[in-house]
């Protein structure tokens, strides 16, 4: 008895000095707080305390993360960032200018990021060459999400274009339910948006207009009927719009009381997590008119510089853990998208799934691949902000006409 | 201010009674001092501070180079910027307006020597207790059409009903004007309760006897003379109704849209939300002129009244 | 101190008294409707809410959404319930409630009797901090709290909610204190007590009715904010108004109501109850003369 203590002691004392190497901590900002999103989440975490590291969540909910960015802000200007940040598109750049992200090329070359991320995806999360962010997985926003059963006792047939859309969702709503499922929110009344834009205008349109926010295609007879779209499908949509959080919108699909839903490929996550079969209980399709399209959102998070050395390994061990390819395929099966990560092996994701890998690939040698402006990946937040303010005063203001509409769109893109 | 003591010889006296004076000059002084200094470092070098920022270009994180009146500009060509001013005044004056003459009404009627005053009392004041999250929160839940007020209506009969102001864009505010006076009128009526318990008996019966009616002895009487409340009631409820900031989010989050936006949701949505620091601090500024201009003479008029 | 009823003009016309009786008791339904509301809500199953109505009562009454509210419900990925975040609200709100008091307290007692040229004015400044909105204070106290190192902590909050309820505390004992005569503390002057001496033997013991005044609202106001809690702390730190935010927003496909209505109340509970229990005691406290002057 004595022997074995002493040992275990012994034991312990030859441990001690490996005991604190790995004894990071990772407070990782985000406000994933929904059920498929939550799910992910608790992946993440799971792997980073196999590799020795705590996990700190730092979870401040609220819709499009507005609360969350201003919380960011206060911890950085009070000189203790989290470790981690949900941050995605231009405004790393911008995080990135300001000089407080942490540099992740002791990450990134050894495990040779540059060849397992499409150059798109790979340039966004570069700030002057050097990665300062690590991308999670690709969403595919042009997404409508379509209850087969509503459709056949409509007699309706799933559209592919916006003509086809009115006739369908005529059908639909003569038979009693509700034709589009949609919360009236700012950012899911853009997110609506910019798939009839994209299907009203096309990809180089688009991205003149979102990407390149050139005002003559802002200001356009092609805008003025992406709007004038909008108002047409404005009509199928429920009076409790207003203010419905995106998941419960789903749930209107997936409960048999409303025919489609205008959204990204998240919303999978929630037919997933109620046990819905795709294919069978719902059916992916892209938005009308934009088939070959690809309007991609990518969630990343930013590193912040550490002070602390075992925060910066427990920070380095974060980014290996989210571009591991057991870690990418677990938290897209949860969260509805694909995996970032190219050439991994897609077999246990789903139809929708490997459908949305393939048009990725497609549409970046097709040259269809969009960025989200919706989703903070096509432009800076002020003229986004400005936009979300137009698309949302025009759902809101009936008597707002698509050309008036057109102008402030030409406006809001100056805003920096 | 020594009463000279026969017999003792004053000038012994005096050197340690000047010490003790000066302590007590400087005393007061001193209490008074960290309080003095944390406003001015913390209400006045922020709010210069925050001047500053209105003057730069200052985008994510704050930039101190001057640029001019250019935020300022940007500011006023800015549509819902309008629409949070034009908010701010139908929702300042009906919010105000509302607590204070339901609240003088609720204090009227418990003076009447009520039985239960106290029950009533706390049934009126305990809104107070709650954060606006809470309010919020079941308010949003009692204006939805679909599940609160209207569907409760229509089930009892009147399919016709409609009170969906909560997701109409031009009423969204009126919304939010029900929710902040539901919270915050039992407060005025406590305040106005407690002024009228103070009034001096003697001066109504003299009224009375006089042949006043009960109409008259109320506006001329007892109304003037709780104005030093309807002066504490104003600042409270002006200070409550500038800041309201959780309930409009609680409720509406600012919407539908942006029309139940209010200058403080502008503020923040701007600085913090749209990465454009410089024009949320340039749209606090004029939220703090606007205050100013309003409150400092009123303050200043009824501090220097009092003595 | 009440006094009594003045207006026997309503006395013998019992047409008056109903009328009065009747009103009161509308408004009190209005009142109470939004918590009857809520407390119903919590104590319904998801179904009884779908099915019925608003004012419905339950048609069985379930206390799993005020267990989960507690417990097990999810604020983000943690999922614990709001026990941990009431705690969290308790421990800082209770020393800034008393440091605020206190110094109100000097402050108050300084700017009655103790006065000097320019108190006055710098009354009136300190008055018009009550006005500032929070948001337009977070970064620069996010920059001053992190030079303090502060900055993400219970002692930050504590800080910051000090700070900014000084203006209050202060005009709250100073309005009151203006009603102390002067010669009380005259005569003490002159029979040779000094500041503090004067404070503790005189005023202290008439100042409990404000005392009590100044810690409801002080502790209201902590309790319930959220702007502050929500930026300037974190994750296991957040006070409860900020975990209830986050609860009520954290839906899994189905909007548990009943839980948020739970959770909104567990919030709500300890401001409640000290108005319920206190509240006469603040009405004596203002009718001593908190808001008179």
């Amino acid at each position: 008895m004595k022997r074995s203590i002493v040992a275990a002691a012994l034991g312990a004392i030859a441990l001690a000095p490996f005991a604190g190497v790995n004894a990071g901590e990772v407070e990782v900002l985000h406000w994933w707080t929904s059920g498929g999103e939550a799910k992910s989440v608790a992946e993440l975490k799971k792997e980073l305390e196999a590799k020795g590291d705590t996990w700190k969540d730092f979870a401040v909910a609220g819709g499009g993360g507005e609360t969350a960015m201003t919380v960011l802000k206060s911890r950085v200007v009070s000189g203790q960032p989290p470790t981690a940040a949900q941050v995605k598109g231009p405004q790393i750049q911008e995080w990135a200018a300001e000089g407080v992200l942490a540099n992740l090329d002791p990450v990134a070359k050894p495990e040779k990021w540059d060849s397992l991320l499409p150059s798109v995806v790979s340039n966004v999360m570069k700030y002057q060459g050097h990665y300062v962010a690590v991308p999670v997985n690709v969403h595919r926003v042009n997404w409508m999400w379509v209850n087969p059963e509503v459709f056949k006792k409509a007699g309706a047939k799933i559209p592919t274009t916006w003509d086809e859309f009115a006739v369908a969702a005529d059908k639909i709503q003569k038979a009693g339910f509700i034709a589009v499922a949609h919360g009236g929110q700012p950012w899911q009344d853009s997110t609506l948006f910019e798939s009839i834009a994209l299907g009203v205008g096309g990809a180089a349109w688009y991205r003149k207009a979102f990407v390149d926010l050139d005002p003559k295609a802002l200001n356009s007879p092609t805008m003025e009927k992406a709007f004038a779209t909008l108002r047409m499908v404005q009509k199928y949509i429920d009076k409790d719009a207003p203010n419905r959080d995106w998941n419960l919108a789903t749930a209107m699909v997936i409960n048999g009381k409303a025919g489609m839903q205008f959204m990204g490929d998240w919303a999978k996550g929630e037919f997933t997590a109620a046990g819905k079969v795709a294919g069978r209980d719902y059916i992916c399709a892209p938005a009308p008119g934009t088939k070959d399209a690809f309007t991609f959102n990518i969630d990343s998070f930013i590193m912040f510089q550490q002070k602390d050395p075992s925060k910066q390994k427990a920070q380095q061990d974060l980014a290996s853990a989210i571009m591991d390819v057991h870690f990418q395929e677990v938290f897209n099966l949860n969260k509805g998208s694909i995996p970032v990560r190219m050439g991994m092996n897609l077999s246990k994701f789903d139809q929708c799934a490997k459908d949305s890998a393939a048009e990725f690939a497609a549409a970046a040698k097709g040259g269809t691949l969009v960025p989200s402006f919706a989703h903070e990946m096509a432009m800076h937040p002020a003229p986004k902000g400005a936009m979300f303010d137009v698309i949302t005063a025009f759902i809101n203001t009936p008597s707002m006409t698509p050309k008036q509409a057109a102008e402030k769109m030409a406006a809001a893109g100056k805003q920096t | 201010m020594i009463p000279s003591v026969a017999g003792v010889d004053t000038a012994l006296v005096r050197p340690r009674k000047r010490l003790a004076d000066y302590v007590e000059t400087v005393l007061p002084k001193v209490v008074l001092g960290p309080t003095l200094i944390c406003a001015l470092l913390f209400v006045y070098g922020f709010i210069l501070w925050t001047a500053w920022l209105s003057f730069t270009e200052s985008r994510i994180l704050p930039r101190y180079d001057f640029a001019g009146l250019v935020q300022y500009i940007a500011l006023f060509a800015n549509d819902r910027w309008w629409i949070a001013l034009k908010n701010l005044a139908i929702f300042g004056s009906l919010f105000i307006f509302f607590c204070l003459a339901i609240g003088l009404l609720l204090a009227i009627l418990l003076d009447q020597r009520i039985r239960a005053e106290g029950f009533l009392r706390s049934i009126y004041l305990y809104p107070m207790a709650l954060s606006f999250i809470v309010t919020g929160t079941a308010w949003r839940w009692i204006l939805n059409p679909g599940l609160g007020f209207e569907h409760l209506v229509r089930q009892l009969g009147f399919e016709h009903f409609t009170f969906d102001w909560i997701v109409t864009p031009g009423m969204s505010i009126y919304a939010v004007v029900i929710a902040g006076a539901w919270q915050s009128t039992g407060f005025v009526m406590a305040l106005f309760l407690a002024g009228l318990r103070g009034i001096d008996d003697a001066i109504i019966k003299a009224a009375q006897v006089d042949g006043a009616g009960p109409v008259r002895i109320y506006t001329s009487i007892i109304i003037p003379s709780l104005r030093p409340v309807f002066f504490s009631s104003l600042i409270i409820l002006g200070h409550i109704a500038i800041k309201s900031f959780d309930l409009v989010m609680a409720l509406t989050g600012g919407g539908p849209g942006f029309s139940s936006d209010l200058p403080a949701t502008f503020m923040y949505t701007f600085a913090f939300n749209r990465n454009q620091i410089g024009l949320g601090a340039a749209s606090a500024m004029m939220m703090l002129m606007t205050v100013i201009a309003i409150i400092v003479p009123m303050i200043y008029s009824e501090t220097r009244r009092r003595g | 101190m009440a006094e009594p009823y003045r207006t026997q003009t309503a006395g013998p016309h019992l047409v008056a008294r109903a009328a009065v009786y009747t009103l009161l008791i509308l408004f009190a339904l209005y009142y109470l409707m939004p918590l009857f509301v809520m407390v119903t809500t919590s104590l319904k199953t998801l179904d009884d809410i779908r099915g019925g109505n608003l004012l419905a009562l339950p048609r069985e009454v379930s206390l799993d959404a005020w267990v989960k509210a507690w417990g097990s419900a999810c604020t983000g990925v943690f999922c614990g319930g709001l026990k941990g975040n009431f705690m969290n609200s308790v421990s800082f709100v209770v020393p800034a409630v008393a440091i605020s008091t206190l110094i109100g307290a000097f402050n108050g007692y300084v700017l009655t009797m103790w006065r000097f040229k320019g108190s006055d004015a710098l009354f009136t400044l300190l008055l018009i901090g009550c006005f500032i909105p929070f948001q337009v204070v977070l970064l620069p106290m996010a920059q001053t709290l992190g030079w303090l190192g502060i900055a993400n902590s219970i002692p930050g909050l504590i800080f910051v909610h000090v700070i900014y309820g000084l203006a209050f505390t202060t005009l709250f004992f100073r309005n009151f204190y203006v009603t102390v005569p002067a010669e009380l503390t005259k005569a003490a002057r002159i029979d040779g007590a000094g500041f503090f001496m004067i404070f503790w033997r005189i005023i202290l013991p008439l100042s409990p009715p404000i005392i009590v005044v100044c810690v409801i609202w002080q502790f209201t106001q902590i309790w319930n904010d959220f702007l502050f809690g929500v930026v300037f702390s974190s994750g296991q730190r957040q006070p409860i108004t900020v975990a209830l935010n986050n609860l009520v927003n954290t839906t899994t496909g189905v909007k548990e109501y009943n839980v948020d209505m739970a959770a909104a109340i567990i919030a709500a509970l300890p401001t409640l109850f000290v108005y319920v229990v206190a509240g006469k005691y603040f009405l004596r406290g203002l009718t001593a003369g908190a808001v008179k002057g």
